[in-house]
């Protein structure tokens, strides 16, 4: 599970550099994505641009990195696939979620309202 | 494989009438791994070229879930158990059967259907119990039987084609 990450001034874009998060990887994807928000800025934006497919378990880690992040710290989503934007969408956590389309809106979303 | 019994998994009566390059049978060892593999060989399976994305799409999801359950809880501490899967196109309808000898599911009937509240602090929200609402939501008649010492799992998709599939 290979996670990157870029930092601007208060935000840290993570991209997940894998094309699936699944029950082989949700453990992996949980315990690093926690190591990224506990040492990251206030706002962090996951890039699952590269993401094509996500189970339950998949599911289950990213709601874990949310419920992982400190007190005034945001994790917003950006660039799911159709697949992934379905899993999302059929158990209601795109209700939870903040989603954007891309990272470039998610970036400057974040920039506006700060 | 099937210790109290030689049968395999077939699929249902009215299907049986399918040509046979419409049909796939993978058998899969119960690993995580092994899942992902398999998943990835049934999207690419020549046998359902044709089908529109969507429904690739949600079989994929469904199948995930399905054959993640059998080697989570099924076959749970036993890595070596075999589960076999059985996927059959006509026109208008996927049928797919999952069998294994793993465990039976609890009170040996499928789940009930609860899907979570998302009402409440981000600290309470759900880290699982999706799969059985996904497996719901997208495919029809979903069947559970438990026979001798096998589970059965068997559900049919509708296939909506745009075009014809591929010759």
């Amino acid at each position: 599970m290979q996670l990157t990450h870029q930092d601007f001034d208060g935000l840290r874009v993570v991209r997940v550099d894998e094309t699936r998060i699944d029950a082989a990887c949700a453990i992996q994807f949980k315990d690093t994505m926690r190591a990224l928000s506990d040492s990251g800025p206030a706002r962090i934006i996951l890039d699952m641009g590269r993401v094509e497919f996500l189970d339950s378990s998949g599911l289950g880690a990213v709601v874990a990195a949310l419920k992982a992040i400190r007190h005034g710290q945001s994790l917003d989503l950006a660039a799911l696939h159709p697949t992934v934007m379905r899993v999302f969408h059929l158990t209601r956590m795109d209700t939870v979620f903040t989603i954007h389309p891309d990272v470039t809106t998610a970036i400057e979303g974040i920039a506006n309202a700060s | 494989m099937h210790p109290e019994g030689n049968h395999s998994c077939e699929t249902s009566p009215k299907a049986r009438n399918i040509p046979k390059d419409h049909e796939l049978r993978i058998v899969l060892p119960a690993k995580m791994a092994a899942v992902r593999r398999g998943l990835q060989t049934i999207k690419r399976s020549e046998r359902l070229s044709g089908l529109p994305f969507d429904t690739l799409s949600n079989l994929e999801i469904i199948l995930a879930e399905a054959l993640n359950n059998v080697v989570k809880h099924a076959y749970s501490g036993h890595p070596e158990g075999i589960i076999e899967l059985h996927l059959s196109r006509s026109e208008h309808e996927l049928h797919c059967v999952i069998c294994d000898t793993g465990q039976q599911m609890p009170n040996g009937a499928l789940p009930s259907d609860q899907q979570a509240d998302l009402r409440c602090t981000i600290a309470d929200l759900p880290e699982g119990g999706f799969g059985w609402g996904l497996i719901r939501k997208l495919a029809h008649e979903v069947g559970y039987i438990r026979e001798n010492g096998q589970n059965r799992l068997s559900f049919s998709m509708e296939v909506r084609t745009n075009s014809p599939p591929e010759a």
